[in-house]
């Protein structure tokens, strides 16, 4: 079942450093590392688990927020 | 920035932070400030102390009272602001070499104390910030600058160590799990005594090149697959314990803690 799409996933390219754990552990393939950062190529498959958020160590990806 | 919970308990205008691409230490530190934020503590109500190390540099981007002190000697005063000021909730950021080779002194006393401390080590088996040095935790046969055929010593396991020297309450997780961590360091807090949490964290510049471990996602799913659950691991025949690395909650003891005695010693008079 999916989730009620609530939260925007949000990306802060400006601290991204392109580590790549994010796109690794999300379990839907939605994210790629492209010229060194983070990029949202399948946004329709995310699933919102935020999974992404909690691993990610410069803080650059994370659903919800203002 | 529009995140909401470092935008609320993070000195913002400070990062990016000095951790370099897949550095542990981010990750660590969110999950400590979410397990704050679960508990619905006041900010004002918090100190955080640290060391010296990559780690340490934590405090330098939290908005709560915070010391950045000397190498090996955060818990010294830590014990001293928790002593003048009971009321504080005191956290102590500190990494493996910090922790446990410069500073396993002022471990092994503030856990004989039982002072109410909740201490964080940030274990990435390595000295991070002097350029891989190996340090109390590096398992034996890996390398370091200082150990370039390997290294000879057996490594300390922190958890035993607080345990033996009097903590009450101890636990390890990992950076793969980084809910695990948030979920002690609210036991570490609730604990009215020493609190002791290793934090199985990474570091891929040093720890991660020098032993070909791979980038950063590769060693985080090593964290994986190296430990495993306390209650799987003692379900587990003798034979298949060995080399398995145990996090969960592992001790937890009623201890009357050091400020307690002290005050009770105090109105006597
Ligand atoms: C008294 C003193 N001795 C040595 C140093 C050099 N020094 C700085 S950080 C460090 C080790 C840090 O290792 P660790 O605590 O594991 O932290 P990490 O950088 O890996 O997070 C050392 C030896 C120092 N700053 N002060
Ligand atoms: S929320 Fe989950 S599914 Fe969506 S991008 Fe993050 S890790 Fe992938
Ligand atoms: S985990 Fe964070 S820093 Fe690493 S690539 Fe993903 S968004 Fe960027
Ligand atoms: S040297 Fe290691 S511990 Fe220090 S910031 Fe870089 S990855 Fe992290």
């Amino acid at each position: 079942m999916k989730a009620l799409k609530s939260e925007k996933l949000n990306v802060e390219e400006e601290l991204c450093k392109g580590c790549g754990i994010c796109v690794t552990f999300c379990p839907k393939n939605v994210l790629k590392i492209e010229d060194g950062k983070v990029a949202i190529v399948d946004i329709d498959s995310c699933i919102q688990c935020g999974l992404c958020e909690l691993r990610c160590p410069d803080y650059a990806i994370y659903l919800g927020g203002k | 920035m529009g995140n909401n919970l470092i935008e609320k308990y993070y000195r913002t205008e400070r990062l990016p932070h000095i951790w370099c691409p897949g550095c542990g230490n981010g990750i660590v530190l969110r999950a400590i400030v979410k397990a704050i934020d679960n508990l619905g503590l006041n900010k004002d109500d918090i100190c955080v102390v640290s060391g010296i190390g990559c780690s340490s540099r934590a405090t330098g981007y939290l908005d709560f009272n915070t010391v950045h002190t000397t190498h090996g000697r955060a818990l010294a005063f830590a014990t001293g602001i928790k002593l003048a000021n009971p009321n504080l909730h005191v956290i102590v950021i500190t990494g493996d070499g910090d922790c446990a080779a410069i500073g396993g002194n002022h471990l092994i006393h503030a856990a004989r104390r039982n002072i109410d401390i909740t201490t964080v080590v940030f274990n990435n088996n390595i000295y991070g910030m002097t350029g891989g040095q190996y340090s109390p935790t590096t398992p034996t046969g890996d390398k370091g600058t200082t150990a370039p055929y390997g290294n000879i010593d057996p490594n300390f396991d922190l958890c035993e160590l607080a345990k033996s020297a009097g903590a009450t309450y101890v636990s390890r997780s990992t950076v793969y799990g980084a809910n695990m961590i948030t979920k002690q360091v609210e036991e570490g807090i609730k604990n009215k005594g020493f609190s002791f949490i290793e934090a199985l964290t990474i570091c891929p510049t040093y720890y991660g090149r020098k032993n070909k471990k791979g980038d950063a996602p590769e060693m985080i799913n090593q964290l994986k697959e190296m430990t495993i659950n306390v209650d799987a691991y003692y379900k587990l025949p003798q034979e298949k314990r060995e080399g398995r690395i145990v996090i969960g909650e592992l001790y937890r003891v009623q201890r009357e803690e050091y400020i307690e005695k002290y005050n009770r010693l105090i109105n006597s008079f």
